[in-house]
């Protein structure tokens, strides 16, 4: 590994000033010391966040938003009562994520800024315009496809966070700090689709800190339809190959407002408005849904030989709908997210 | 199974009990000592640096830059690379592959290695090979099975199995009233043992000191003495414990080979541990293999012909041909039995053996294809598979040692409530609207003996020590050996010092082919008999023991003591004995082998069934195995805890056969792009339950003295079918390919 200097700064701006060109954030440190023990990643100095004060609370605000600190761990997050009762879908994406291990030490911050798992951007010996710009794209050339929609021709990596999905959904805002000043950004807008400059990914200005992530108070009238579902070929510790997140406001027997996020099909968790638009005031059914699914994936198309991807993202779209409309259970499945999860011999939360 | 309140209280004798693991607490706290746990002083550590190419040429390496880093000691190339004085391309021993070890500047597989850093840290040496940034001339390669021309070859002992016929092939398939044919792939498989390989050597003069996961000692040692122009006997290997071997650690590759020169070449000592990507290229895997399978029945559903061509990847330098058309000969009496194989070259790493080579991939495609026949014939696939019982194997006529097979169809059905099967696919739901499947697959694997010594001392004290250089992978050998060690001195097992793991001792030879606990197992109850034996002479002939003058009427070892046969109110103690006789100790050799008239006299395998149910999402197709029943007779159980914990990793590897493992290459470089734990998936906790194994009594008089078959393998036969099997009868798909995926299973 290459060397690099590491500071444990006390305070936000003695981070902030600590930042300089080559320097990155390390929060609960599950991907990038991967990325650095590979290679992928070679920064000249790593500052240790983990000790900034006041990052790490989840509290309820006056106007009934949710502001979540960036350094609480996904683990405590998920299983936080406000989350559950207000946002359980946002519960259901971080338990449906990575290991109980790896959420134990994961960060929110961190989860927002996780690289693409693209195997040729983790390999530092690959062809990869969003790792190394100009220098094209392995991924590509091999031809399996990985995005179905907003790729590019200089990179098809998807984003892999599920966390982020129903953040997006919920139209979930970042909270920034850099040395400009403070300011926010729609989580659906935080994250850049690839185009030509793949090495951009998100909207963060050199030297911005994430401070924490804020649930809009309306976020909390979908608690009561609102699923994460998450298709992947092993039940646990896999990433999406698919996933949506759906939620609902019912009135009177109709959709008054949807919202539906996918995952693992862009760079960034796709937030599909055409489908809420086609979901609001009808009343919910199956073949809605499927509408809607269509809709969701209109403008998909396959990055190489992932055409299947496409129908499987709509049928995943599809039946996340129908589970938001069916209600959100009152407890947690035993397989958060999962098709399996009423399954009643799992452990809870594999 | 049940706990015995103390599990070192022995009740009658040590055999057939469930005595938990001896090595157990010494590895949950982290007392016992694995190889990579070794640093003598002023070791240095060895980092190589994998191809990132499977084909063509290395043009170019920084080594100045290597150099440079501070820490680095060593940078070794095939330009300043000493020599050895065996040739990596010779086979030194019977199990030898050809390897790399720096010979010159060609890539034959992406993972081998290409450079040798050494340094003061790892971290240090990590960084060195890092900066080597190697440069290559790239070949386009070939990782498909139809990228390179497909060949036959001269069968040999290792490696090239032999064609093998029996009865008229063609005449069966024109006598067939019904047919199928069939073409099953499956996926090449990297071994992923918890530890990596390892290795820690320091020469002083021509001995060679290792610290190294070894699952053949002996052999080892021989095979690394060869490259190094010494004696076996100068090479002392210590492998106490391995964090699983699954066949990969029986024997030498390049990697250890460069490590030790190395240490020759520094004359300090040198570690090595490989990463986890580098378990995926030089130390062996499953080679991808492609199974035709034409089988022929009457109208009644005898098979006529069971006709079973495989073909399988090797390297582009030595032959590992995966076994796997052989699955078809021993089990189904079937008219006619024909298994051929022919192999295709790829720029990959040389196959080698892992778990159930040959049989695991075999039994996958057989098991489907007579999954195919039976839907073909609207029969019961067990009904069909009764139809077909071998009551002599098949081809030969030779009498099976012992089979239990049918007692294990019947327990696994009924265990699992295989008869409520519908027979048509695709009727089956759960409540809450999942597509349900049942399918099943029978379990077989031979069991073979190798050759092994064993010695044992009983001292003074009447306690005794018994030594074999055994291995253990994690299955139990520590426990095992030491329950039948115990039982052949006639003392309880907590008397017994048991020692193993060290290539000073006797040979146990080679910890594979599930005919570990057979083999070393045999020697170790043929040692303490003849120490049992002398004891008698000695008590026989003492006029003051009680047994005096009864040698003729033989004596037993029970609990420390030796009773005249047949009359338990004379004995006498071990101790006693001794005692009279100056305090001397009694020391005792065995060996065990099969003889060859033993083996030509009875076919010898294990049998089972196993019962698979599966969950498919109707939508999105997403899997699970919801339950698993396997039924295993497998002679005599020494351990009835750490068999059943065998024949569960055997299921679930059978089930990561089905459903999860793959190594992918990509095309233009040719390297494996999953090469991690993260890409390259095996089931994890939450993929696994509903496990059952059913141990069906078989006592077998003429595999060995013990009745010991073997249980380390046959767990993954018969599961990959049977999971297979069940898939298409939730979905009514047919998926020819494993591991099966949910794209597979889309668009219907």
């Amino acid at each position: 590994m290459k060397r690099f200097d590491f500071i444990q700064p006390a305070t936000i701006e003695d981070a902030l000033a600590a930042w300089e060109p080559g320097a990155v954030w390390l929060g609960g440190g599950t991907n990038i010391v991967d990325l650095m023990k590979t290679g992928a990643m070679q920064p000249d100095k790593v500052i240790d966040i983990t000790r900034l004060p006041g990052l790490s609370e989840i509290e309820t605000l006056p106007d009934g938003a949710i502001r979540i600190g960036s350094l609480v761990r996904n683990s405590d997050l998920a299983d936080h009562p406000q989350i559950a009762r207000h946002a359980p879908m946002v519960a259901e994406a971080l338990l449906a994520g990575a290991s109980g291990q790896l959420r134990n030490a994961a960060t929110v911050g961190g989860n927002l800024m996780q690289r693409t798992r693209c195997a040729y951007f983790q390999d530092p010996t690959a062809a990869c315009n969003r790792r190394a710009p100009g220098t094209g794209c392995d991924a590509a050339q091999a031809g399996d496809g990985m995005a179905i929609l907003g790729w590019s021709e200089a990179c098809i990596a998807t984003n892999p966070s599920d966390f982020c999905v129903p953040l997006a959904a919920l139209d979930a805002v970042v909270e920034v700090q850099g040395p400009e000043g403070a300011r926010e950004i729609p989580v659906a807008a935080f994250h850049l689709l690839p185009g030509d400059t793949p090495d951009r990914e998100t909207d963060l200005a050199p030297g911005e800190l994430i401070i924490g992530v804020r649930l809009p108070a309306e976020a909390t009238g979908f608690a009561a339809n609102a699923r994460y579902l998450k298709v992947r070929d092993r039940t646990s510790y896999a990433f999406a190959m698919t996933s949506a997140a759906a939620a609902l406001r019912l009135e009177d027997g109709r959709i008054a407002e949807a919202r539906l996020a996918l995952g693992a099909v862009a760079a960034k968790p796709w937030r599909a408005t055409e489908a809420e638009a086609l979901l609001a005031g009808q009343a919910p059914d199956d073949a809605l849904f499927d509408r809607a699914a269509e809709a969701a994936l209109a403008g998909a198309a396959p990055s190489g030989g992932n055409a299947w991807k496409i129908d499987l993202a709509r049928r995943t779209t599809a039946r996340s709908l129908r589970m938001a409309a069916a209600g959100t259970p009152a407890e947690m499945p035993a397989l958060p997210a999962s098709p399996f999860g009423h399954s009643a011999e799992d452990h809870a939360h594999a | 199974m049940p706990d015995t309140l103390d599990t070192h209280v022995r009740f009658g004798s040590n055999s057939g009990q469930p005595i938990t693991r001896r090595d157990g607490r010494a590895k949950v706290t982290g007392g016992a000592t694995f190889a990579a746990d070794n640093s003598p002083d002023s070791v240095l550590h060895a980092v190589y640096v994998p191809a990132t190419i499977a084909r063509g040429r290395v043009t170019a390496l920084d080594t100045a830059a290597a150099e440079a880093h501070p820490g680095v000691t060593h940078v070794v190339t095939p330009q300043n690379r000493p020599p050895l004085q065996g040739d990596p391309s010779d086979k030194p021993t019977m199990f030898s592959f050809r390897f790399e070890a720096l010979q010159d500047d060609t890539v034959r597989y992406a993972g081998q290695p290409i450079a040798l850093i050494l340094g003061e840290t790892l971290e240090a040496a990590t960084e060195g090979a890092r900066l080597l940034n190697p440069r290559y001339e790239i070949a386009t390669p070939r990782t498909g099975l139809d990228e390179a021309a497909h060949y036959t070859f001269d069968p040999d002992a290792f490696g090239k199995p032999a064609d093998t016929v029996h009865g008229d092939p063609e005449a069966g398939h024109a006598a067939a009233a019904h047919s199928v044919d069939v073409t099953y792939e499956t996926a090449p498989q990297y071994h992923n043992a918890m530890e990596t390989h390892a290795v820690v050597a320091s020469w002083d003069g021509d001995r060679l000191s290792l610290d190294m996961p070894s699952q053949a000692l002996s052999m080892t040692c021989a095979g690394i003495a060869y490259y190094f122009g010494i004696p076996a006997e100068n090479v002392t290997l210590r492998s106490p414990y391995l964090g699983g071997g699954f066949g990969s650690k029986a024997i030498p590759t390049g990697p250890y080979v460069l490590a030790v020169l190395a240490a020759r070449m520094t004359g300090r000592p040198v570690k090595m541990m490989l990463t986890r990507q580098q378990m995926f290229g030089p130390v062996g895997h499953r080679g991808q293999t492609r199974q035709r399978l034409r089988l022929g029945t009457d109208a009644e559903g005898r098979l006529t012909v069971l006709d079973h061509a495989g073909l399988s990847a090797t390297s582009t330098f030595d032959d590992f041909i995966e076994p796997a058309a052989n699955a078809s000969q021993g089990l189904y009496a079937a008219g006619a039995l024909r298994s051929t194989h022919s192999a295709v070259r790829l720029d990959v790493g040389t196959p080698g053996p892992m778990r159930a080579p040959g049989e695991a991939s075999g039994s996958a495609a057989l098991e489907c294809a007579m999954d195919e026949m039976a839907e073909t014939l609207g029969m019961d696939p067990l009904e069909f598979r009764l139809r077909n019982y071998a009551e002599t194997e098949p081809g030969t006529g030779k009498p099976f040692s012992s089979k239990a097979l049918r007692e294990c169809y019947a327990q696994g059905a009924e265990r699992f409530g295989w008869a409520d099967r519908p027979l048509q696919p695709g009727q089956m739901r759960d409540a809450d609207g999942l597509r349900v499947g049942w399918g099943m697959g029978t379990a077989f694997f031979p069991c073979p003996m190798f050759m092994a010594e064993a010695n044992a001392t009983l001292r003074a004290d009447g306690t005794a020590m018994v030594e074999t250089s055994a291995a253990d992978m994690g299955q139990g050998a520590w426990t095992a050996l030491a329950q039948i060690a115990a039982d052949s001195l006639g003392l309880p097992l907590d008397q017994v010092e048991f020692r193993a793991g060290h290539s000073g001792l006797p040979d146990a030879g080679v910890a594979g082919g599930s005919g570990h606990t057979a083999t070393a197992g045999s020697a170790l109850h043929a040692a303490g008999g003849d120490v049992i034996r002398q004891l008698g002479e000695i008590a026989a002939a003492d006029p003051d023991s009680p047994l005096h003058g009864a040698g003729n009427a033989g004596f037993t070892a029970r609990d420390g003591r030796l009773y005249v046969a047949g009359d338990d109110s004379r004995s006498d103690a071990f101790a006693d004995i001794l005692a009279r006789a100056g305090g001397a100790e009694v020391s005792g050799a065995g060996s065990a082998s099969r003889a060859p008239e033993a083996a030509e006299a009875h076919a010898m395998n294990a049998h089972g069934a196993v019962f698979a149910e599966v969950k498919v999402d109707p939508d999105l197709c997403q899997m699970r195995v919801t339950r698993l029943v396997g039924a295993f007779a497998a002679g005599r159980i020494i351990n009835p805890r750490l068999a059943e914990s065998q024949l569960y990793g055997g299921m679930i590897w059978g089930l990561s056969f089905a459903l999860h493992e793959e190594a992918r290459h990509d095309p233009a470089r040719g390297h494996i792009v999953n090469a991690d734990l993260a890409g390259y998936h095996v089931p994890v906790n939450a993929d696994v339950h509903g496990l059952d194994v059913i141990s069906v009594h078989e006592d077998d008089p003429y595999v060995n003295a013990l009745g010991v078959k073997g249980v380390g393998e046959i767990g993954i036969t018969g599961t990959v079918g049977a999971i297979g099997n069940a898939i298409w009868h939730a979905t009514g798909k047919r998926v020819r390919r494993f591991p099966i995926r949910i794209d597979d299973l889309l668009g219907d």
